[in-house]
C-alpha cells in the first residue's frame, strides 16, 4: 500500500485530505520595499502565516534617497504555492515590487560566507592550500586558525564547507543569496 | 545657521503654515476632514488627549460610547456595512487594543473598511512593560490590512489620511494607527489628504479588456451558465449592485450569491436561486455543480461555499473577477483570472456584450432554466410545520411577512449560527447593504453592536439583529449602549436553549454527545431588556408570536424579544465539510447522514 493510499483509509477528519503531493520547486524572488521599521516582520509574518517556507533571506538598503530596501527571498513549495506567495507579498503595503527572478530568466545568485578553521601542522596547511583552490581568502589568521571569506553559489560554498569539515571547521557565518538579473536590463523591466 | 537666520527662518515657516497643533488636535482634524461624522470608542489613560479634543469638537464629531472595545469595532463595522463609509473606533492602549483585535480580525475577514485609532503608552516608555502596554503593531499586523506607529508628531497628518486610503481603497480592510500619548501632546504641522495620485499604494482597478472580451465571448457560448457573486459588489458601492442586475437581464442567467454578498441582486427575482454553499439552497449547490461557465464577482471561493474542492464545480470554465490578486488561483484554478474592481469589470462586460451584439444561447439557457426548476421543485428550504412549538423558520418567515409590510427600510443583522443560516435562507434582501453579519470570522457577539452602528447611521431605518441566545450573551453589555444612544434596534432571539449549529453537529457527527452545547441558568430576557431600561417581550408558542412582532415593530424602544422556539430543529440543507456540492443533504434525509464522518 502507498503511504498515500494509507493516509487516505486513516483520514476520516470531514475535513478530508490535504493537498496531494505535487513537485516542490525553489523560487528566487527579489521584492523591493519601503525602508519602514517593521517592514522585514510583515515579510516574514506572511510566510510563517501562511505556512510558506523561506530558505534564505537577505536584506539591506539598496537606495537611501528613494528609501528603498531589496529583499532577497529564495522560498520553496509547489507552483501554485510559489504564486501565491509573491501574489501575498503584493499585498502588503509597503512593498512596492515583487519580481519572480527565476521566471525572469538568467541571474547571478551569490552567497558570502565567513568559516572559522582550526589546526595545525598538515590539516592546517591543506586548508590553505583548499581556499586556495576555491578562491577564498585568508581574512584572519592566528598559528592555529583561519577565517576564510569566500564569495560565490550557494553550492559552491556548500561545497567549500564540507571539505572544510575534516580539517577542523569551527564556525560558519553566511549571508544567504543575493541575486540579480543578466544583462542591462532590470528587474524592473516586466 | 546663525541664531538671527534660524529665526527667520522659523517665522517664514510659521507664516506659510498658520500653527502648530498638538498630535490629539491633528487626529481629529484628520477625522473631520476625511468626512468622519461617528467615532465608536471607549477612553483610557493613552487616549485622554484625543477624548479632550473630542470634548472639544462635540458639535463636529459624535461619539458613541460603547461598553467593551470589542462592541466599538462591531459598531463601526456595521456603520461601515450599512452605509459604505468608513468605520471608525477610538480605544486606548493595552487591554483596549487586545480587545479590539477580534473585530479587526473579522472586518480583514469581511473586507469592511474600518479605522481604528489605539492609544499607546509614551514612546520613552515603549518596550519597558509600562502599565497598560500592549505591542498593539505586532499583535495586529496579521489581523490588519496594514498598521502604523506614529512616533512623531509631524507624521500624524500624513499617516492619518494615508491610513483612510489604505482602509477604503482595492480590498477594503482594517488599519490600526497607534500613537503614542506624548505624540498626542507634543505639537506638529497639519497636512492635508495628498491626491489619490501621489498615494505609494494604489491598487488596479481597471480591468484588463482581453480579458473581460475572453469571458463576454465564453459568456455567449454558455450553455449552463451561472453567476457567483460575493460581498466585492456590495463593496464596490451601490452602482455596482444595478450593472450586475443588468447584465443578468441582459444574459438572463441565474445568479447566487455568498453569505457576504446578498442584497446585491434582487432575492424577488425570477433568476435569483438563493445563497450557496454549506447551508446554501438546492437549486444554487447544484448549479453550481453542474454549470458549464461560472462567473464569480467578487467572491473568493471560501471552503464554506467550495466544499472539496477537487469536486468543486468539475466541468465549468472558471471567471473571476476579484480586486485582490491573491485570491485569484489560491483555492481553486482560475480559467480567466480579471482583477478589477466589481463595478469596473461588470461595466467592461455589458458595454462589449453590448458593443458586440452578443445574445445567450436560448434553447440551452431555456433547458437549463428547466432543469433549476426541477431542482427549486424540490423546495429544499421546506420544514415540518407545528401548530403550537414555534419553528425557527417560521418565526423569520413571520418576522419577513411583517417587515414587508412596514414603511420604514429594514437592516438586518445577525449573530453566529443556526440563527444566522435561516436568516440568510429566508429573509429577502433586495438592496446592497441591508445586511450585515459576520461571515468569514464567524464572531458569535457581533450583531447587536453592530445593529447599534448601523442604527446609528440610519436613525429612521428598521434595524433587527437575529439573534441566539448564546450570542446576544457575548455581548450583551452593550444593551447600555443603545438605550444611552435610543437606537431603537430589535433583538430577535431564537431561543432554543443550546448552541444551536454546535448541537447539530454534535448530532450529526459526533454521536449525540453533547458536550457543553447547553446552557443552563439562562438569563430572563424579558427582565433583563428591562433591567436595562429597554423593553423585553416573549412568545412561548405560535399563537404568541404576531402579537409580539407587532409590539416590537410598534416601539420605539430598544426591544429584545425571547422567542422560544423548537430545540431540536436543525438547519437543512447542508453540504457537510469535506462534500461536494452533489452531495448536499435535504432535512428528510438527516437520518441518511453518514455518521461515520467522524
Amino acid at each position: 500500500m502507498t503511504a498515500t493510499a494509507k493516509r487516505e483509509k486513516k483520514n476520516k477528519s470531514v475535513y478530508g485530505d490535504g493537498p496531494k503531493e505535487i513537485a516542490i520547486e525553489t523560487h528566487t524572488l527579489v521584492v523591493m520595499v519601503q525602508n519602514e521599521p517593521g517592514v522585514l516582520a510583515r515579510v516574514i509574518g506572511l510566510f510563517t502565516g501562511r505556512g510558506y517556507n523561506i530558505e534564505s533571506l537577505t536584506v539591506a538598503e539598496t537606495n537611501h534617497e528613494e528609501n528603498t530596501s531589496r529583499i532577497t527571498i529564495v522560498c520553496s513549495g509547489t507552483p501554485a504555492v510559489i504564486e501565491q506567495i509573491k501574489a501575498q507579498l503584493e499585498q502588503l503595503i509597503p512593498v512596492k515590487r515583487v519580481r519572480d527572478l527565476t521566471v525572469f530568466g538568467p541571474h547571478i545568485e551569490r552567497e558570502l560566507a565567513l568559516i572559522k578553521v582550526a589546526g595545525t601542522g598538515e590539516k592546517r596547511i591543506e586548508a590553505l592550500r583548499l581556499a586556495d583552490v576555491f578562491r577564498a581568502k585568508p581574512v584572519d589568521s592566528t598559528l592555529e586558525s583561519f577565517i576564510f571569506e569566500i564569495t560565490g553559489t550557494t553550492e559552491k560554498v556548500d561545497a567549500f564547507i564540507d571539505l572544510m569539515k575534516p580539517l577542523g571547521l569551527v564556525d560558519v557565518s553566511r549571508t544567504g543569496v543575493a541575486a540579480i538579473s543578466r544583462g542591462a536590463t532590470t528587474h524592473d523591466d516586466k | 545657521m546663525s541664531t538671527k537666520e534660524a529665526k527667520n527662518k522659523a517665522t517664514k515657516t510659521a507664516a506659510k503654515t498658520p500653527s502648530k497643533m498638538t498630535g490629539a488636535e491633528i487626529v481629529i482634524k484628520a477625522l473631520i476632514d476625511q468626512g468622519v461624522e461617528v467615532i465608536f470608542g471607549y477612553p483610557g489613560g493613552a487616549v485622554l488627549p484625543i477624548y479632550d479634543e473630542i470634548f472639544k469638537n462635540s458639535d463636529k464629531i459624535k461619539h458613541v460610547l460603547v461598553r467593551q472595545e470589542g462592541g466599538a469595532l462591531h459598531a463601526a463595522e456595521g456603520y461601515a456595512r450599512s452605509t459604505g463609509k468608513v468605520g471608525c473606533a477610538l480605544v486606548t492602549s493595552g487591554p483596549g487594543a487586545t480587545n479590539a483585535v477580534t473585530g479587526l480580525t473579522d472586518a480583514l475577514l469581511d473586507s469592511i473598511p474600518l479605522i481604528c485609532i489605539t492609544g499607546q503608552v509614551p514612546t520613552f516608555l515603549i518596550g519597558t512593560d509600562a502599565f497598560q502596554e500592549a505591542d498593539t503593531t505586532g499583535i495586529t499586523r496579521p489581523c490588519t490590512k496594514h498598521n502604523y506607529l506614529i512616533k512623531n508628531a509631524d507624521e500624524v497628518a500624513e499617516t492619518m489620511h494615508e491610513a483612510f486610503h489604505v482602509a477604503r481603497s482595492g480590498r477594503p480592510g482594517p488599519v490600526i494607527i497607534d500613537i503614542p500619548k506624548d505624540i498626542q501632546f507634543a505639537k506638529g504641522t497639519y497636512a492635508p489628504a495628498k491626491p489619490v495620485a501621489q498615494q505609494s499604494y494604489r491598487p488596479k482597478t481597471e480591468p484588463n479588456m482581453a480579458a473581460i472580451e475572453a469571458a463576454v465571448e465564453l459568456m455567449a457560448q454558455a450553455k449552463r451558465p451561472v453567476f457567483y457573486t460575493g460581498g466585492g459588489v456590495i463593496n464596490a458601492g451601490p452602482e455596482a449592485s444595478k450593472l450586475l442586475r443588468e447584465l443578468a437581464e441582459l444574459t438572463g442567467f441565474p445568479v447566487t450569491s455568498t453569505l457576504m454578498g446578498l442584497g446585491a441582486f434582487p432575492a424577488k427575482d425570477k433568476k435569483w436561486l438563493g445563497m450557496l454553499g454549506m447551508h446554501g439552497t438546492f437549486e444554487a449547490n447544484w448549479a453550481m455543480h453542474d454549470c458549464d461557465v461560472m462567473i464569480n464577482i467578487g467572491a473568493r471561493f471560501d471552503d464554506r461555499v467550495t466544499g472539496r474542492t477537487d469536486k468543486f464545480s468539475p466541468h465549468s470554465y472558471k471567471i473571476h473577477v476579484d480586486i485582490d490578486s491573491s485570491s485569484i488561483n489560491k483555492n481553486i484554478p482560475i480559467d480567466i483570472p480579471i482583477v478589477a474592481d466589481a463595478g469596473l469589470a461588470l461595466k467592461a462586460m455589458i458595454d462589449v456584450w453590448k458593443a458586440r451584439g452578443y445574445s445567450a444561447d436560448k434553447p440551452a439557457l431555456t433547458k437549463w432554466w428547466d432543469q433549476i426548476e426541477g431542482w427549486r421543485a424540490k423546495n429544499c428550504l421546506a420544514y415540518k410545520k407545528d401548530s403550537k412549538i414555534i419553528k425557527p423558520q417560521y418565526a423569520l418567515e413571520r418576522l419577513r411577512d411583517k417587515m414587508a409590510a412596514d414603511p420604514r427600510d429594514g437592516y438586518i443583522t445577525t449573530e453566529v449560527g443556526q440563527h444566522q443560516m435561516w436568516a440568510a435562507q429566508f429573509l429577502p434582501f433586495n438592496e446592497p447593504n441591508r445586511w450585515m453579519t459576520s461571515g468569514g470570522l464567524g464572531t458569535m457577539g457581533y450583531g447587536l453592536p453592530a445593529a447599534i452602528g448601523t442604527q446609528i447611521a440610519h436613525p429612521e431605518a428598521l434595524v433587527v439583529d437575529i439573534a441566539g441566545e448564546a450570542s446576544i450573551l457575548m455581548n450583551i453589555q452593550e444593551m447600555s449602549c443603545a438605550v444611552q444612544y435610543k437606537t431603537p434596534v430589535k433583538i430577535f432571539i431564537l431561543n432554543n436553549q443550546w448552541m444551536g449549529m454546535v448541537r447539530q453537529w454534535q448530532e450529526l457527527l459526533h454521536g449525540e454527545r453533547y458536550s457543553n452545547s447547553y446552557t443552563e441558568s439562562l438569563p430572563d430576557f424579558v427582565k433583563l431588556a428591562e433591567a436595562y431600561g429597554g423593553v423585553g417581550l416573549r412568545a412561548t408558542c405560535v399563537d404568541e408570536l404576531d402579537g409580539v412582532i407587532d409590539e416590537m415593530l410598534a416601539t420605539d424602544k430598544v426591544t429584545i424579544v425571547d422567542v422560544l422556539v423548537d430545540q431540536k430543529e436543525n438547519c437543512f440543507p447542508m453540504i457537510p465539510s469535506g462534500k461536494a456540492h452533489n452531495e448536499m443533504i435535504l432535512s428528510p434525509d438527516a437520518a441518511a447522514f453518514d455518521k461515520s464522518l467522524v
